[in-house]
């Protein structure tokens, strides 16, 4: 029978060597195994994997065509629903979505739909179909070129809009290039050319455009001809503790540590910006965000510590980075809480102090909420701390923006379709949500899509 | 790309551009900022704009040689482009938004040193074009370090140059000559001071023996200019606030310095290294 078959294990790299270097972790299947794993899909009559899926890919359909041996087939159906398979396939949190519901991982393992996805994107990388509906010369302004974006833009510029990317670095990708390493997500073979592909389409991307700051979204509303906005601009600020010590030399957000080693490549001795790790690092949080920071300063040849205030069960990243980050030689400090960060004479950090916590009674979130215990402060010794604790919607649209509703949590107020409370101007991903996932963001920006062809086509 | 325009070196080492770059000198204001990045491999530099031509779809920067980054920058020729010049970024000068009955109110002293003085340029421009009484104080250590003293004239009321080893005009700092001023009978309501971190300290505190507000402009490190990474983090008042986006420029009274001196030299060490390694690939070397 098919589901005796074991799940296929996934080539890596070795994990004491891989600590050490920038290269991607996981190799991904080959053609076998990728044609193995497919045949231990059971083709459920009701695919739960389907609803689980953010983006509903029809999963059983693609992974029939894998078994097949019909890449390019799987291809187009994965296409149907997804714009950037070769990055969701690396990113998406599959253990809580499509794996986490597959009838096999009851009983025993799920099908590895994410490495499948990722073996089908990757060998298609550059074929994606680029036809497009005739041009019917309607402007489209999409801020932000991450993953809500860029799925809005493609979806768009293929029902013939003229779309125009707005985005305020240097580089197209938004998370995808600034926030996740090249290690879990590798830049020049796999995100730049998911990004071509929507080149392809027509999309032109202006980059070095803050919306907000360069031009306002009244301006190009007024003054440049477009007749829809899309506002994809993410959660870009970082959220501190508000502990003593958090301005010492030495204390980073996440989003710095990780802009300069991604965007800035300051792991490559040829690019000019600094980053500092130094020889011990403590980053404080339990995201996948954390688990970047930490892989990342483990690579840069720190000892590096994370430090969470509740336990493993609760730690929000996906599983599979929890375990790498274990496998390379991270130690865990769970159910810890910073609660003051210790400089020396020249205001360099030397310690942090953290408290012990207990799980308490579930919150809101279901989640145990973690309770500290009296009298159990203690310090580690640390040269760097990194704070990893989310971060939140940027405000520059939104002040700027005449008749844009925000959120006591500063997130635009957006419908079900990502209409906000201005007419012709929409909204989705962590813009709209606080930080989320990928995949979320990408579903976002494509109902998105939707709502605005609906939109320019009643106006 | 982003193509220079002209260039010229003020002095040896402090080099003027005029650069292309149209949507932001349509939004440019007085107080604010950009970030220029040379080529793929370089650094995202926040310099201050000294002028801007939005008929001309120009801003101009002044860039002083500090290290390799902006080593690079000044190795750039006319014709040749930047791959990224973005902006504007940070806030406008409090003066941008009153309105003219505040303004009629004021009396405005500049203060700038060294390479501080390219920005304060557009600030005592604006306030010259709005009628607004506005004198300018420009300090250097010594006369080959001045800048902008021409340009300067055509746009305050009164100038004043001093230098601290008197090579040019008054022999002094900044402080010595404000205080000079001051006894002379000229009176302010409000000081700018833009300049190196330890001179906008002292200048603060001379200004707040002769009680002067004085606002400072912070010249912190930053990455994306936004708000996105928080290396720009600054004790204001107790509070911490991030200079890329609620600034550059704060209450000086309330700015913790020696705070933020210390976290201006935070990547030192890895810069001091890479300096000695650095050789410039970009090949225009002059």
């Amino acid at each position: 029978m098919a589901n005796r078959i074991p799940r296929v294990a996934v080539r890596e790299q070795e994990p004491a060597v891989r600590a050490k270097n920038f290269e991607e972790v996981c190799y991904g299947y080959n053609r076998e195994e990728a044609m193995l794993e497919a045949s231990r899909c059971l083709h459920c009559k009701n695919p739960r994997c389907v609803t689980a899926c953010p983006v509903n890919i029809q999963i059983p359909e693609f992974i029939a065509k894998v078994c097949e041996g019909d890449v390019e087939g799987a291809a187009s159906i994965i296409a149907k629903d997804s714009s950037l398979p070769a990055v969701c396939g690396r990113v998406c949190p599959q253990e809580t979505q499509c794996e986490g519901s597959c009838v096999l991982g009851v009983k025993g393992e799920p099908v590895a739909i994410g490495k499948l996805e990722r073996f089908v994107a990757d060998e298609t990388l550059g074929h994606a179909s680029t036809e497009c509906a005739p041009a019917n010369g309607i402007k489209v302004a999409i801020v932000g070129s991450g993953p809500a974006g860029l799925a809005c833009a493609s979806d768009l510029a293929k029902w013939g809009y003229d779309v125009t990317i707005f985005e305020a670095l240097h580089k197209a990708g938004g998370v995808l290039e600034y926030g996740i390493p090249e290690f879990r997500l590798p830049k020049d073979k796999v995100l730049k050319i998911e990004i071509e592909e929507v080149r392809r389409l027509g999309v032109k991307i202006e980059t070095d455009v803050i919306i907000g700051k360069t031009v306002t979204i009244d301006s190009l509303m007024d003054e440049e001809g477009f007749k829809a906005v899309f506002i994809g601009s993410g959660a870009g600020l970082p959220k501190f503790m508000g502990i003593p010590g958090e301005n010492l030399c030495g204390v980073f957000s996440a989003n710095e540590f990780l802009t300069r080693n991604n965007l800035m490549k300051a792991w490559r001795e040829d690019y000019l910006t600094p980053i500092h790790a130094g020889k011990k690092v403590c980053v404080v949080g339990g995201g996948n965000v954390a688990m970047d920071a930490a892989r990342t300063a483990l690579r840069l040849g720190a000892d590096v510590h994370i430090v969470y205030r509740r336990t493993e069960a609760e730690l929000p990243a996906r599983r599979e980075e929890v375990h790498h980050a274990m496998e390379e030689g991270i130690i865990f400090d769970m159910l810890t809480n910073p609660v003051e960060i210790l400089g020396d004479e020249k205001g360099w950090v030397k310690a942090l102090k953290c408290i012990r916590m207990e799980l308490g009674e579930p919150d809101e979130s279901g989640r145990r909420s973690p309770v500290p215990i009296p009298g159990s402060e203690f310090e580690i010794d640390t040269e760097t701390v990194i704070m990893a604790l989310g971060t939140s919607p940027n405000p520059m649209i939104s002040s700027t923006t005449k008749g844009l509703e925000i959120t006591r949590r500063g997130c635009l107020v957006a419908d079900e379709n990502g209409a906000t409370t201005r007419p012709g101007v929409f909204a989705g991903g962590d813009a709209v949500t606080g930080a989320a996932t990928v995949i979320l963001a990408m579903g976002a920006g494509r109902t998105a899509a939707r709502a605005i062809d609906e939109y320019l086509k009643n106006l | 790309m982003f193509e220079i325009l002209t260039k010229e070196m003020l002095t040896p080492i402090i080099c003027r551009m005029k650069v292309s770059a149209p949507r932001l000198a349509a939004a440019a204001q007085p107080g604010q900022f950009l970030i220029v990045r040379a080529d793929e491999k370089g650094e995202r530099i926040p310099l201050t704009i000294s002028d801007f031509d939005r008929q001309e779809g120009t801003v101009t920067i002044v860039t002083q040689k500090i290290g390799a980054s902006t080593t690079d920058i000044i190795a750039y020729e006319a014709g040749e482009c930047f791959a990224d010049v973005v902006g504007p970024l940070g806030q406008p000068s409090e003066f941008v938004k009153m309105n003219p009955e505040e303004l009629a109110a004021q009396r405005y002293i500049l203060i700038a040193g060294g390479l501080g003085t390219a920005p304060v340029y557009p600030q005592a421009k604006w306030l010259k074009e709005h009628g607004v009484p506005v004198d300018v104080i420009i300090g250097a250590k010594t006369k080959d370090l001045l800048i902008y003293v021409d340009e300067m004239k055509d746009v305050c009321d009164n100038l004043f140059v001093c230098t601290d080893d008197g090579s040019y005009g008054f022999k002094g700092m900044g402080t010595n000559m404000l205080e000079h001023v001051v006894s002379e009978g000229h009176s302010y309501t409000q000081a700018v001071i833009i300049g190196p971190m330890i001179m906008m300290k002292f200048t603060t505190l001379t200004c707040k023996k002769l009680g002067i507000p004085a606002v400072v402009s912070l010249n912190t490190l930053m990455v994306d200019g936004t708000g996105m990474c928080g290396a720009c983090r600054v004790s204001v008042g107790g509070k911490t606030r991030f200079a890329c986006v609620e600034g550059p420029e704060f209450d000086g009274y309330e700015v913790d310095f020696d705070e933020a001196m210390r976290r201006q030299g935070q990547y030192r060490a890895e810069e001091a290294a890479a300096n000695e390694t650095h050789v410039c690939k970009i090949g225009r070397g002059k």
